[in-house]
């Protein structure tokens, strides 16, 4: 008993991650002994910052068994329009009125979502294509594509306080590491803590393993549901900000494209497409897959032009392992 | 005897104008295990729903515990502690033994924090309480059927049901997971819970149930206790009229249609020859894991003969993969037809036309009106009680999903057709419409191969029998065998592995 349930926790899709993972690094820090620099995982910390919290919002939704598109286009909106509000002087000097209307922004979006998939009962993927055509569109309608940089005091003064900074002795660079890494830290604790003891995180596994039952049982379906795509859309903003304060830019586009990107790493990450499965600790390590192939390929000697086709295989690679992985529970059988 | 805890008095249900029950009668008794029985879409499913609170009937009445309900909700039919259990189980995959047993507690308890070790205790309390032994954190997806099944019953009996509802529930079961449940049944009876169960097997039901109910096209036809009914009575009652349970002995032909010499398959099967003439009905029975599926397959390019020949209809044909048994006009019904077999979501027209779609193609698009008509023609042949030829083969009852099978090869006009397992899983009623089309099918010169292990089934429908053991024929018959003979040889040859 005991034996197949170490066994059973080596072989599993997570430790096959932690195995990649490790053989990734080892190749690159083989070629280029400068991964092994501390500025390495403060890169990926930045780097992945994002994705993560992307890959949170979308691991909710895949737990009840849909799909969302709509984060990049719900990003946008979210960090473009306070931005847009600021840059005309309606909007004070003051960083909590940007969140604010950045998460009302988020707020919407995610709402629109809620009712298009939970009382219009529209397949996820088509309602959050729906509504990020519907937010890309109302940018690209109502603001252009101008960039935007001027921003709140107080984000400048976010931007500056950093946990550790390293300062590599042969180059001089500095890598500081922002405190906005506590965001997806707390994010994290308290959505697992939500996800593994609360009533409402049990009923998203339960919708997602079988709606029906689910419903039997007696989950409020629709509300679970509705839910997770409000708190999608307010993570999704949240994000949105994170990013203004870091990359010190907005633009209508900024996070367009990422979509493929976040649910490649919720997939490795072990989320199931087919729904009711996902873990914050999968959706970390797929998150760390999916970063360092996209920042460490160079390393390697690798064309950059390659990343999307690596992140495609990456994805292929985590799809495969969930295929294969069912194939052998149902040889059990 | 137990006091009356449901009493339904002429129940009657319209869907659309259309009687669904045609006023039932039935009292359901605590510590008593009453099975209701009939044919497929006989109405059983409708009055379980309208026990449940799922659909109001029209008319008539329900007492539960000597109370009159109306407007029944489901909520108000658990609270009066009846429990379903439906054919699919509704369990969550993806969730563990003691969540999938506990969380409907857990959200009735309004538990906003959930407690894994009270849920644990929960579970371990249901599994005692019916004698199941499960590991409490196994996730579902890694259980058998059968395990599913007891978490979906430990779910329903830590509720403190008084009346139990199991739908079908040992179609998916092997017969000795079948002698456990009915175990478990037992004890709950002797906890003085009334049980309603639906199952058609006649033979699997008897040493369990107190009292046999029978319906028939929405109609109430007999009840009474298990001891007054016979295989003759339950047939009858069953479906209207008497079976008798002739042989099938067609004439004897020397138009030969197909002709199997030496073919093997490596680890499949050996040495495998028959003959088949015009009308004969050729049976092949043999233990899981014999061969005797391969063998079959072997016949539509499924499980290629890697030597040997098949000839057919005088001419020798190679059949190395499905393409080839499909040109050589040979029509293939699986096991497992729902997957195998059909598109559950198409329409019957769809369906039927699946395999033959050439025949229907013109210069731009399909000959629908054509798909049609034909589907029409092989619905009322084959006796498929549909709405029309437009819905999903979804919304059809076991038997008429098979007869879709049966008329998507028909209609390429086989000359020779394969069926596994023809019959499994459907009532008497069907199983005999299936095997008088197969009859049928033989007299007008079609070769008919079927694989099968209901015994009743090979030895009263095969002129040909063939015993599969160890991947080789250990007995060829013109049907001279008896089930106690055949029996005998499967089973004899299994006692002499055991001693060796």
């Amino acid at each position: 008993m005991n034996r197949t349930k170490s066994k059973a926790f080596f072989t599993s899709n997570t430790m096959i991650l932690v195995y990649v993972i490790l053989a990734f690094s080892v190749v690159v820090a083989l070629r280029q002994p400068a991964f092994l620099s501390p500025a390495t995982p403060i890169n990926l910390c930045r780097a992945g910052l994002f994705t993560f919290c992307f890959a949170l919002c979308e691991m909710l939704v895949m737990i009840t068994g849909g799909i969302d598109v709509s984060f990049p286009a719900i990003g946008c909106v979210s960090m473009y329009v306070p931005m847009v509000l600021y840059d005309r002087g309606i909007l004070p000097d003051n960083g909590l009125y940007f969140v604010l209307v950045a998460l009302l922004c988020g707020l919407i979006f995610g709402l629109l979502n809620g009712v298009l998939v939970s009382y219009l009962r529209i397949p996820s993927l088509i309602a959050t294509l729906a509504t990020s055509s519907i937010a890309s569109g109302f940018l690209a309608f109502a603001f252009g594509v101008k960039d935007l940089t001027a921003m709140p005091t107080a984000f400048t003064k976010i931007y500056e306080m950093n946990l550790v900074t390293y300062t590599d002795p042969a180059s001089g660079l500095s890598y500081p590491l922002t405190v906005l890494i506590f965001v997806p830290v707390v994010l994290a604790v308290v959505m697992a803590l939500i996800l593994r003891y609360t009533m409402g995180g049990r009923g998203l596994y339960a919708m997602g393993g079988n709606l029906s039952a689910a419903r039997i049982v007696g989950f409020p379906v629709r509300r679970l549901q509705f839910t997770t795509y409000i708190v999608s859309g307010l993570i999704t903003s949240l994000t949105a900000v994170m990013y203004v304060i870091l990359m010190h830019n907005a633009s209508t586009t900024a996070l367009m494209g990422n979509e493929m990107l976040v649910i490649a790493a919720c997939v490795v990450g072990g989320c199931s497409l087919s729904g009711g499965k996902g873990t914050i600790g999968g959706v970390l390590l797929g998150t760390l897959l999916i970063t360092l192939v996209q920042n460490h390929l160079n390393m390697l000697g690798i064309d950059t032009r390659w990343q999307t086709l690596a992140v495609g295989i990456v994805l292929l690679f985590g799809v495969l392992m969930t295929s294969l992985q069912a194939g052998r529970g149902k040889g059990r059988v | 005897m137990g006091e009356v805890f449901v009493e339904l008095k002429g129940i009657k249900k319209a869907y659309e104008g259309v009687y669904a029950l045609k006023g039932i009668d039935l009292a359901l008794r605590k510590g008593e295990i009453h099975c209701l029985a009939g044919g497929n879409g006989c109405g059983k499913s409708t009055l379980i729903k309208t026990i449940s609170g799922v659909h109001e009937p029209t008319a008539g009445e329900i007492y539960i515990d000597g109370q009159q309900m109306n407007h029944m909700k489901p909520l108000d039919a658990i609270e009066k502690g009846i429990q379903v259990i439906y054919q699919d189980f509704a369990v969550f995959p993806n969730l563990t033994v003691a969540e999938n047993i506990a969380l409907n507690t857990e959200i009735k308890d309004r538990t906003k924090v959930v407690s894994y070790k009270r849920m644990r205790e929960l579970a371990g309390k249901a599994m005692a309480q019916i004698g199941a032994d499960l590991n409490p954190d196994a996730r579902l997806e890694d259980l058998s059927v059968a395990g599913k099944q007891m978490v979906a019953l430990c779910r329903a009996i830590i509720n403190n049901p008084k009346l139990l509802i199991l739908d079908e529930p040992t179609t998916a079961l092997t017969a000795k997971e079948v002698q456990k449940l009915w175990g478990v049944l037992r004890n709950l009876r002797e906890q003085n819970i009334a049980i309603l169960l639906v199952d058609h097997k006649f033979d699997e039901i008897r040493p369990l149930v107190d009292r046999l109910t029978i319906l028939r096209n929405g109609e109430f036809v007999s009840s009474g206790l298990i001891s007054e009914y016979g295989h003759v009575r339950f047939q009858k009652d069953m479906t209207g009229h008497d079976f008798s349970t002739e042989k099938y002995r067609p004439e004897p032909s020397d138009e030969p249609i197909l002709s199997v010499e030496h073919i093997s398959s490596k680890g499949n099967y050996e040495d495998i020859s028959f003959a088949l003439s015009k009308g004969d009905v050729l049976g092949i029975t043999g233990l899981l894991g014999s061969g005797r599926n391969e063998i079959a397959e072997a016949l539509f390019g499924l499980c290629p003969a890697e030597s040997g020949k098949i000839v057919l209809h005088g001419k020798e044909v190679k059949l190395k993969s499905i393409k080839d048994a499909v040109k050589h006009e040979i029509g293939f019904v699986p096991e497992d037809r729902l997957t195998e077999g059909l598109f559950t979501a198409l329409p019957i027209t769809d369906n039927t036309v699946a395999s033959s779609l050439k025949k229907y193609v013109r210069a731009f698009g399909l000959k629908s009106f054509e798909m049609g008509e034909n589907t029409k023609t092989w619905m009322k042949r084959l006796g498929v009680v549909a709405v029309s030829k437009d819905v999903p083969v979804s919304s059809l009852s076991g038997g008429n999903a098979q007869k879709v099978v049966l008329g998507k090869w028909l209609n390429t006009n086989p000359k020779l057709l394969v069926l596994v397992g023809p019959s499994v899983g459907m009532d008497v009623g069907a199983k005999a419409e299936i095997h008088a089309i197969l009859r049928d099918l033989a007299q007008t010169g079609v070769g008919v191969v079927m694989v099968t292990d209901d015994l009743s089934e090979l030895v009263e429908n095969c002129n040909r029998i063939l015993i599969v053991k160890d991947h080789k024929i250990i007995k060829s018959s013109d049907n001279s065998l008896s089930k106690k003979e055949i029996e005998a040889l499967l089973m004899g040859s299994d006692q002499k592995e055991e001693e060796a």
